[in-house]
């Protein structure tokens, strides 16, 4: 009797056992499944300054706010609960308030996680997203009129983005002044995407992943490693010489070889052949 | 027995007064609404006496708190806080070895707000029964958040916590809070009885771990002048904390409420017409807490 009642008893404490374990199994499941799909952070969602990853940001972040706090341009905000920004985490759109760069970082500093690296002192050296410029058919620069916003309103004058000089083909005597971004100067702060004048911006910032290509690890550019090397790596420039036999050429133009007609032993005017063996 | 939940508290009422019926209730409201209240200075008024919120502090620019529970989901995420998370988490594991660690979620959460109120509905529907757990699933709870965090390499809680979110949610002025309030408070309303706070939620479950060694602990010290009217068990959130302090005098136990999960509320002793307990120190006990720890059960 005892023995059947402590075996009714293990029994009941392995189900509720496997009940507690197996349910809080599946929510562990879902919470995994959900934070998998919170990793993917919108495009137009750019965050502070010192984020390098969004996975490791997304393990050190804690959602305390004070980087919000500190910012003093009110750029930055937490994602609400119906945001696709992973609840809680600090964020901001380019479009409605840019990041002023400020020159001692205080998003950074008021970070107690490291979550914003702190090793980040220089506000150049942010790479918070790279500008694009995401629509060449309405950036009414490409139509041939005089805009230059971007260019004017980057914080990073003159290196983040230059104007690009090009021949307008449609005046046939005018200039074309393209901006350009250079990804080794531009931090990404969307000052240049909040004042494009068009509706919607043309010029956009976006994550680096989906604004930069990358090429082939093996290629190499010729004149970039002339220019590394000093010189030329390979065999300089000779002067090219057939090995033809003698009194010929070659001279592709002159449709490949040429019997030079000085040299040959047989001449075309028969009194010379007649007159080589008194020469001799 | 037949306790009628509706009129609980009527007799401590009659016999003491509301006001001392209600004492350490008011005192809990003023410390939770309070600390709200701090957070909410500086938006608000623009008095930034503390910024951030619950996760991670900053108070008067110079003290830092910081949730020890984020910083090891953190750790297991695969990061290594900076120092002034670290300290800040330091002071507050300190804090709440001293005075018990689930002071947290009755004296600081939002969220205990809720559910203390979707009791008092309970109670005043005489709503009985509901889905049940068991009280160790907060454990579990506990520990999946943690290898959720090994497995994801993020502190993928935060993406779900209640706790955090709501008071975020206040603090940062977000409608979202409102979702939360709802669900929680539908939940232990209807769903089951104290079924957050006390089975499920794993931050009062990694607090209950800091209360073991704590020195501020609840005292049956009249247990001899009680009544057996049980209003104690009826209006605590977790009343297997109460049997062995209450009911232990035969089997030698302390009178001394020594269980990491009694949340030091104080709603025991003000409901109690007969003043059976009281806020004491853990030393001031008649048997040691080896002994006691081995009589404890939970149900």
């Amino acid at each position: 009797m005892s023995d059947k009642k402590s075996s009714q008893s293990r029994r009941k404490f392995l189900v509720s056992m496997a009940r507690t374990a197996g349910g809080v199994s599946l929510l562990g499941l879902g919470l995994g499944v959900y934070s998998r799909q919170s990793l993917s952070l919108p495009a137009q969602a750019i965050r502070p300054p010192g984020v390098a990853d969004e996975k490791e940001f997304l393990s050190a972040c804690v959602r305390c706010g004070l980087c919000v706090r500190d910012c003093p341009y009110d750029t930055l905000k937490l994602s609400g609960l119906m945001d696709d920004v992973a609840v809680g985490t600090p964020y901001f759109e380019a479009r409605k308030v840019p990041c002023e760069m400020c020159e001692d970082i205080p998003c950074v500093k008021a970070c107690p996680t490291g979550a914003l690296d702190p090793e980040l002192t220089r506000i150049d050296d942010s790479r918070m997203g790279l500008a694009v410029i995401a629509d060449q058919e309405s950036c009414i620069a490409f139509k041939g009129l005089r805009c230059e916003v971007c260019f004017n309103v980057c914080p990073v004058r003159g290196k983040a983005i230059t104007l690009d000089q090009q021949h307008n083909a449609r005046t046939g005597k005018h200039a074309l002044f393209i901006p350009v971004v250079h990804s080794d100067a531009c931090t990404g702060c969307g000052k240049c995407e909040h004042a494009c004048i068009l509706d919607e911006a043309a010029i956009k910032v976006f994550p680096h992943k989906l604004a930069k290509g990358e090429l082939g690890k093996h290629y190499r550019l010729g004149w970039k490693e002339k220019q590394k090397a000093g010189d030329s790596l390979v065999t300089p420039d000779e002067q090219h010489e057939y090995n033809l036999p003698e009194g010929m050429r070659y001279d592709y133009e002159g449709e490949g070889l040429i019997q030079q007609k000085q040299d040959t032993p047989f001449t075309d005017n028969p009194l010379d052949r007649l007159n080589k063996g008194i020469q001799h | 027995m037949a306790l009628e939940t509706k009129k609980l508290g009527r007799d401590a009422i009659n016999s003491k007064g509301w006001l001392a019926a209600h004492k350490w209730l008011l005192l809990r409201r003023i410390s939770q609404l309070g600390i709200l209240a701090v957070f909410l200075l500086g938006p608000w008024f623009g008095i930034w006496i503390v910024k951030g919120n619950l996760m991670s502090s900053l108070t008067l620019d110079v003290l830092p708190l910081t949730d020890p529970y984020v910083l090891m989901q953190s750790l297991f995420a695969g990061h290594l806080m900076e120092m002034t998370a670290i300290t800040g988490a330091l002071i507050v594991l300190a804090f709440y070895m001293l005075v018990g660690g689930r002071v947290y979620c009755s004296w600081v959460c939002p969220v205990n707000l809720i559910t203390d109120a979707a009791n008092w509905l309970r109670n005043k529907l005489a709503i009985k029964g509901g889905t049940q757990l068991s009280r160790n699933t907060r454990y579990w709870v506990l520990a999946m958040s943690f290898v959720a965090a090994l497995a994801t390499g993020t502190i993928a809680w935060e993406l779900i916590n209640p706790v955090s979110i709501l008071q975020r949610a206040i603090i940062f002025g977000s409608v979202s809070a409102w979702m939360v309030v709802l669900a929680i408070f539908v939940f232990e309303a209807f769903v089951s009885q104290r079924g957050w706070c006390g089975h499920l939620c794993p931050v009062g479950a990694f607090y209950s771990l800091l209360a073991k060694f704590s020195l501020l602990r609840v005292n049956a010290y009249a247990r001899n002048k009680c009544d057996d009217c049980m209003e104690c068990f009826a209006i605590c959130p977790e009343p297997q904390v109460i049997t062995p302090a209450l009911r232990g005098e035969e089997k030698n136990i302390s009178s001394m409420i020594m269980s990491a999960n009694c949340t030091n509320c104080g709603r025991c002793i003000d409901i109690c017409s007969k003043d059976v307990f009281k806020f004491d120190h853990r030393f001031n006990k008649k048997i040691s807490i080896k002994v006691l720890h081995q009589r404890e059960v939970l149900p």
